[in-house]
């Protein structure tokens, strides 16, 4: 039997995209779709998606949850479960627009969803690990089920097929966003699976990579360790799972979790704090090729791996900052930026909606790795 | 149990069997003076003759033959063809028979049994991913070892800094020559590594080598002394040694010389004996004892290492050491060496290396104390290629001792016991030891180091890895070819063309 994404490990080469409006404006998906649309040739068919902040005002608060299932009973296991679970204040499949060029597509649903009181209690937790546990319930354990995102006020629209014919099929244009990323992909093989593409996402953070990480399996098992489980055996999980457990668990500042992810070599390291963190999480180097946008609702961060062996662009104009693999699909859309640079190997590019100074508040307690 | 009487009588043919050909032998008597077995003998008359059953093939003679007039070959085998009972067997049998006494053996196990790292094959970038030429990229091979914590807000503790991912293992003054201890202490020192002092203590000469030595306490205590624990990078206690789990370590009389008995603390021309057990270890709460003990005597200012034989049960072993407090441990397998052990211990206790050390990395892990100590993989370690896959098993160094002998010059007769290696290496003789010239042993080490350090830089630069950081553990470089399914599950690697 042919093994689905998930459960094989599929290099890949792609293209990246990101715009963020700092001062929370928000425009339509055809920007984005234009931006990735002119990396057409980085991507095979194989693989398109998109993650759109700011686009569910009205349901801000709720967690969104959009979900694919193979087959209605998947649906029907997935709801109950739900219904078990959380207060789903809206409900109903995603609008598409059907066409030629998209198939196979998975009934795609979403819902507005907050975790049931009784059951945080039950579990003692607080919502956003409830979320993430349920995420991880979902994906592992209904047969058929797949959660595309679970964030608030934000959404990952992705699947089988050339990005800008995805950005159609999920109607981008009817959504206006502060921020969005897109992904176009060209996988090793023919995955066929819509849950393998990017971006990756888990709650508020969405991930789109493009690379492959030669320390994929040091990474992950260093993660394992503190309790996260790599259940889809790709590259993005375990970038989206190190810049979570640094920042959001181990309350580390940006520049610390890229002196991490993407650390300077010893000969350049000068400060102690830099070679301590080079020490202790020597496991989370990220090594060989990439370049990712990580984003949360706050904004988002673009970094290449450290001796950048993949492309990354970045640009400004007013209030918007632009991240690309390629100068000409930032051209594409914005043909007159005020600043336009090719930023060094693991020189992050940070933009931050105004007022706001972290990408991700760090959790209150530390959690560390079961221990004697 | 009567006492055993040497019989006196040999049974058996000699093993090897020394050529001189009379047509190149210009009698000069180099092997004469050569051999400290005494094989080769000249009349006064200039009649040569050899006897062969003296001869242990070290090659020494062969070597030095400045017409290549000697070759040493194996003594035709007589016995009839027998699956079961082979000549080493049958040969053994009529030694114990004529002595009475246990069969003594040196360097590591040499018995065909499988030898994994044989079975890995290692993974290199094509197309979807660059590799990175280690000549025009930096790629780095600097490894911490010790307690790193799980969390950048705990106090630091103490580590060791690597600036290649080898150091030479245990080998005391005693059973190896001050000028092997010398040439080996150098270069790690110019290497930017660490040597181990054995349970043989700090030789007075070598003082200047304490900030790069490993320094040993194990259970005969000698040498052991606050000046000497103080003076060093770390400190190791040695529980076992992989050429001989479960036994003590017994340097002859013979060996016991004036400069080793100041060095060991001990009566000179006396047998030095560790016992098989530390008597003040009994059970792991003891060696949480002696690690904090040794700590406390430090100021926890050093790294403290254990050391411990790869047995049947290393994971849970390995895991109540870190509980324990170890900062490092290290692990060696049952291809380890020794200057002298039993020949049915050094050939049948023991497991192999490769799967110890996956189950001890897989077994920190699940417990989650991984980070709390790190892993040094010793036994066996030939070639820069072994370095890399048990890395990629999940060591943080490897220790070698063997390879590093053999750089200067060993030629693995696995005599080392008897005192009389011809090499200068495993001798206290001074007759023999200073046939080892340190600076060129200093050199020679040192170009082993880097020999394997350039060729791991490739090896990594090959998968597309430039800091030995993402090679620890990273297990999917590795694919196993010839093993069953179990076995790659032990090991927690596919097989080839999965």
């Amino acid at each position: 039997m042919k093994l689905r994404e998930g459960e094989v490990r599929i290099p890949s080469g792609c293209a990246i995209a990101g715009i963020l409006n700092r001062s929370g404006q928000r425009f339509n998906g055809n920007t984005i779709i234009s931006c990735i649309a002119n990396m057409h040739q980085r991507s095979n068919g194989l693989g398109g998606g998109f993650a759109a902040y700011g686009i569910y005002p009205e349901y801000a608060e709720q967690y969104a949850l959009h979900i694919y299932y193979d087959h209605e009973k998947a649906r029907e296991e997935c709801e109950y479960y739900l219904n078990h679970n959380f207060n789903i204040a809206l409900q109903g499949p995603v609008p598409l627009r059907r066409q030629a060029k998209i198939n196979n597509a998975p009934i795609i649903w979403r819902y507005f969803a907050l975790p049931k009181e009784g059951r945080l209690f039950q579990e003692e937790i607080d919502i956003e690990e409830f979320v993430f546990r349920s995420v991880m319930y979902i994906n592992s354990s209904i047969s058929g089920a797949y959660v595309a995102s679970s964030g608030q006020n934000m959404a990952a629209f992705k699947g089988v097929g050339y990005p800008e014919d995805i950005g159609e099929f999920f109607r981008l244009d009817d959504y206006s966003a502060y921020m969005w990323t897109a992904h176009g992909r060209f996988p090793t093989n023919t995955p066929g699976w819509w849950g393998g593409a990017h971006p990756f996402t888990l709650l508020n953070w969405s991930v789109v990579h493009n690379g492959e990480i030669s320390s994929y399996s040091t990474n992950r098992r260093f993660l394992e360790m503190y309790g996260y489980t790599c259940s889809l055996q790709t590259d993005t999980e375990v970038i989206t799972y190190a810049v979570d457990m640094l920042m959001r668990r181990h309350g580390l500042s940006m520049e610390d979790t890229v002196n991490v992810i993407s650390a300077p070599l010893w000969e350049d390291i000068s400060d102690d704090n830099q070679a301590r963190l080079r020490r202790v999480y020597s496991s989370l180097l990220l090594n060989g090729p990439f370049s990712i946008i990580v984003a949360t609702g706050n904004g988002l961060m673009a970094i290449n791996d450290r001796i950048k062996l993949r492309p990354l662009v970045a640009a400004e104009k007013g209030d918007c900052l632009y991240v690309s693999s390629e100068e000409g699909a930032i051209k594409v859309v914005e043909p007159s930026p005020d600043r336009i640079w090719s930023p060094g190997g693991g020189e992050p590019v940070v933009g931050l909606l105004y007022g706001k100074e972290k990408l991700i508040e760090p959790e209150p307690k530390i959690i560390c790795a079961q221990s004697a | 149990m009567g006492a055993p009487l040497n019989t006196g009588f040999q049974m058996s043919t000699p093993v090897f069997k020394v050529d001189r050909d009379p047509d190149r032998c210009i009698q000069c008597g180099v092997c004469i003076n050569q051999c400290a077995n005494e094989v080769h003998h000249m009349d006064n008359d200039g009649w040569m003759w050899i006897e062969d059953e003296k001869c242990v093939a070290c090659q020494r003679c062969a070597v030095l033959c400045p017409t290549r007039a000697i070759s040493i070959t194996d003594f035709p085998v007589i016995y009839r063809e027998n699956s079961h009972w082979g000549s080493a067997s049958i040969r053994e049998i009529y030694r114990q028979a004529e002595s009475g006494g246990v069969l003594l053996t040196g360097m590591g196990n040499p018995r065909p049994y499988k030898s994994y790292f044989d079975h890995l094959l290692l993974n290199a970038s094509q197309v979807t991913n660059p590799s990175i030429d280690p000549l025009r990229e930096p790629m780095e091979l600097t490894t911490y070892l010790g307690n790193k914590g799980s969390l950048i807000t705990e106090t630091e503790k103490p580590f060791l800094k690597l600036k290649v991912p080898i150091m030479f293992s245990a080998m005391s003054f005693g059973s190896v020559s001050l000028n092997v201890q010398k040439s080996l202490s150098a270069a790690a020192r110019d290497m930017g590594t660490f040597w181990n002092t054995g349970e043989g203590g700090l030789h007075p000469d070598l003082k200047e080598f304490g900030s790069c030595a490993v320094v040993q306490v194990a259970s005969g205590r000698f040498g052991v002394h606050p000046g000497y624990l103080e003076n060093s990078a770390a400190i190791e206690i040695k529980i076992g040694q992989g050429a001989k789990p479960g036994i003590g370590g017994h340097l002859p009389g013979e060996k016991v010389s004036e400069e080793v008995s100041l060095t060991r603390m001990i009566p000179a021309w006396s047998d030095a004996i560790s016992p098989a057990p530390h008597h003040d270890i009994y059970s792991i709460e003891d060696l949480d004892q002696l690690i904090e003990t040794l700590k406390v005597a430090t100021g926890y200012r050093k790294p403290v290492a254990v050391k411990v034989a790869a047995v049947h049960n290393i994971g849970a072993i390995a895991s109540g050491i870190v509980r324990a407090g170890a900062d490092i441990v290290a692990i060696d397998g049952f291809r380890g060496s020794t200057g002298a052990a039993p020949m049915r211990i050094r050939d049948n206790v023991g497991i192999p290396i490769e799967i110890a050390l996956a189950q001890v990395d897989s077994r920190l892990r699940d417990e989650g104390i991984r980070q709390q100590a790190s892993l040094v993989a010793a036994g066996g370690i030939r070639s820069s290629a072994d370095v890399v896959k048990a890395i990629a098993l999940g060591a943080d160094a490897v220790y070698i001792a063997s390879a590093a002998l053999v750089a200067l010059g060993c030629h693995m007769c696995q005599m080392c016991f008897t005192g009389k290696c011809n090499w200068g290496l495993a001798t206290t003789n001074p007759g023999l030891s200073k046939r080892l010239n340190p600076e060129l042993g200093i050199q020679r080490a040192k170009n082993l180091l880097a020999a394997w350090g350039h060729e791991i830089q490739e090896m990594m630069g090959g998968m597309g890895i430039n800091a030995i950081d993402s090679l620890r553990g990273n297990r999917l470089m590795l694919r196993g070819i010839g093993l069953n399914p179990q076995e790659l599950d032990l090991l927690g690697i596919k097989s080839v063309g999965d």
